[in-house]
């Protein structure tokens, strides 16, 4: 099923910060989603030329519709398009969900570190939605590096998450721009700060890092030689500047 | 033809007779790697071919630069919509390395240090199509690109050249690698996009 090319209607678009935007779509049955997964989107323009790219799924109805959140990269092909462009009665093709390997499932009983750089929050949002819906007790931290407050991403949502829930811990780390009163100045995430706010390596957590190559590169690297092993460490890349080659 | 989005205009990069449906040219090497980079030294590194009678044939490091190694140019495409054309690499050819292995399977699993397998069917990785790569573009490759040495299954999707490459064995019957039992094609020709199961 999840091979073919499937019609979906734009049913709402919202501005999540400045350059992204929360778009919800809705496909005939629909099926199966999978916390974590991710759908490509076809765009077709009046010639017949074509451009594909994928988006993790933010949030998966229980019924026909999910969401994706897609942060603009300027002069990006696709990106700006579905930023600012798309709008609810629009119609668009999309593959999937797909996936089974990034994915967090509600009989899953480790304790889950998610760590997120920039727009990599959005598979991991729909795990920590998936998760708080579910009764699985399981610990879960959010580890969320971003340039500003203001570039975050479910701000209001995960705000209340994090007071309201006594299963989910959220950490933020600010590297360009902190908020006011915030105890440290932005500074560039490093393995020490990132090491002392997750979660310990015994018991070993599952560990999914997501965000831009580089990013999910380096921290990876980080917790391996911190002792995490490789196997409970998945990893999702957006792409971008992964080393110029 | 699909849905059209007439404010979508694209770069029409994929008249480029050298990408295959769906794909768009990046000038960069992204990086696709279910997890993080296992460290290989060289003295530890082997490589295997073993077969279904249990015969194991393997080189260490030195015994395979000791093989003729051949300048592979080559275009490269990941399942994730990008393609790098004209990239260059240094390795040895497959087919050096099948010469004295004797068998009847037609299908392959290769294994990687760090526990990635994929699947190929054995015809792929003969007849100048598959090499064992240890260099790109004049430099060792590095360790997030499959350093020491990856297979290089260029005319298959890029997550068929397993990085880390340590040996393939040989099977009777396509059994399923990592991202082949996750969601991904058995077999991944991009020119006729086998991208999902
Ligand atoms: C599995 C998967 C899930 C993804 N999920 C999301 C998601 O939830 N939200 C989201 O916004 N994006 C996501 N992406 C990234 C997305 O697929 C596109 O790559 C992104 O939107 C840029 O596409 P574009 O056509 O606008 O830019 P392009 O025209 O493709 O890119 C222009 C230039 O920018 C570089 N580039 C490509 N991607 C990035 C990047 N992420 N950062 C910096 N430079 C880049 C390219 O190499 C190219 O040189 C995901 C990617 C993958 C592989």
């Amino acid at each position: 099923m999840s091979t073919l090319w499937r019609v979906a209607d734009v049913v709402s678009s919202m501005p999540e910060t400045e350059s992204a935007r929360t778009i919800g779509l809705r496909v005939n049955g629909q099926n199966g989603k999978l916390a974590g997964q991710h759908i490509d989107i076809r765009l077709t323009a009046d010639d017949g030329y074509t451009a594909v790219r994928s988006y993790s799924v933010a949030r998966a109805g229980m019924d026909e519709t999910l969401e994706i959140t897609v942060d603009e990269l300027v002069n990006g092909e696709v990106s700006p398009y579905l930023v600012r462009e798309l709008a609810v009665g629009d119609q668009l093709e999309i593959r999937g969900p797909v996936g089974g390997w990034f994915v967090w499932k509600p009989t899953d009983t480790n304790p889950v570190q998610l760590i997120a750089g920039g727009s990599g929050i959005v598979p991991l949002m729909s795990m920590i939605r998936a998760h708080h819906a579910s009764e699985n007790p399981a610990q879960f931290r959010l580890l969320y590096s971003l340039k500003s407050p203001e570039a975050g991403f479910y701000r209001e949502e995960l705000q209340t998450l994090g007071q309201e829930s006594r299963k989910l811990i959220i950490d933020y780390v600010y590297t360009r721009k902190v908020p006011k009163g915030w105890p440290t100045a932005p500074q560039r995430l490093t393995a020490e700060p990132l090491l002392a706010t997750i979660l310990p390596k015994d018991p070993a957590p599952d560990i999914f890092i997501c965000g831009q190559t580089v990013f999910v590169e380096t921290v990876a690297e980080w917790l391996v030689q911190a002792g995490y092993p490789a196997a409970s460490i998945k990893t999702e890349r957006f792409g971008g500047t992964g080393g110029t080659r | 033809m699909g849905i059209i989005s007439s404010g979508f205009h694209g770069r029409r990069q994929n008249g480029n007779p050298a990408l295959p449906p769906g794909q768009y040219e990046t000038g960069g090497f992204p990086v696709l790697t279910a997890g993080p980079a296992p460290r290989i030294p060289i003295e530890d590194w082997e490589f295997f071919i073993t077969t279904e009678a249990g015969q194991r044939h393997a080189w260490s490091w030195d015994a395979f630069m000791a093989l003729p190694q051949m300048d592979i140019d080559t275009d490269i495409h990941c399942v994730t919509s990008w393609s790098k054309l004209g990239t260059s690499w240094r390795g040895v050819s497959l087919d050096t390395l099948f010469e004295n292995v004797e068998t009847s399977c037609g299908f392959t699993m290769a294994h990687s240090y760090g526990g990635y397998t994929t699947n190929l069917p054995l015809p792929d990785l003969l007849g100048g199509r598959a090499w064992v790569a240890w260099e790109f573009d004049g430099e060792p490759l590095e360790r997030a690109h499959g350093g020491p040495a990856r297979l290089l299954v260029p005319h298959l999707y890029f997550w068929k050249s397993a990085k880390w490459i340590n040996g393939i064995e040989l099977t009777q019957d396509d059994d399923p690698g990592f991202w082949e039992s996750n969601g991904y094609h058995t077999h991944g020709d991009p020119w006729r996009e086998e991208r999902y199961s």
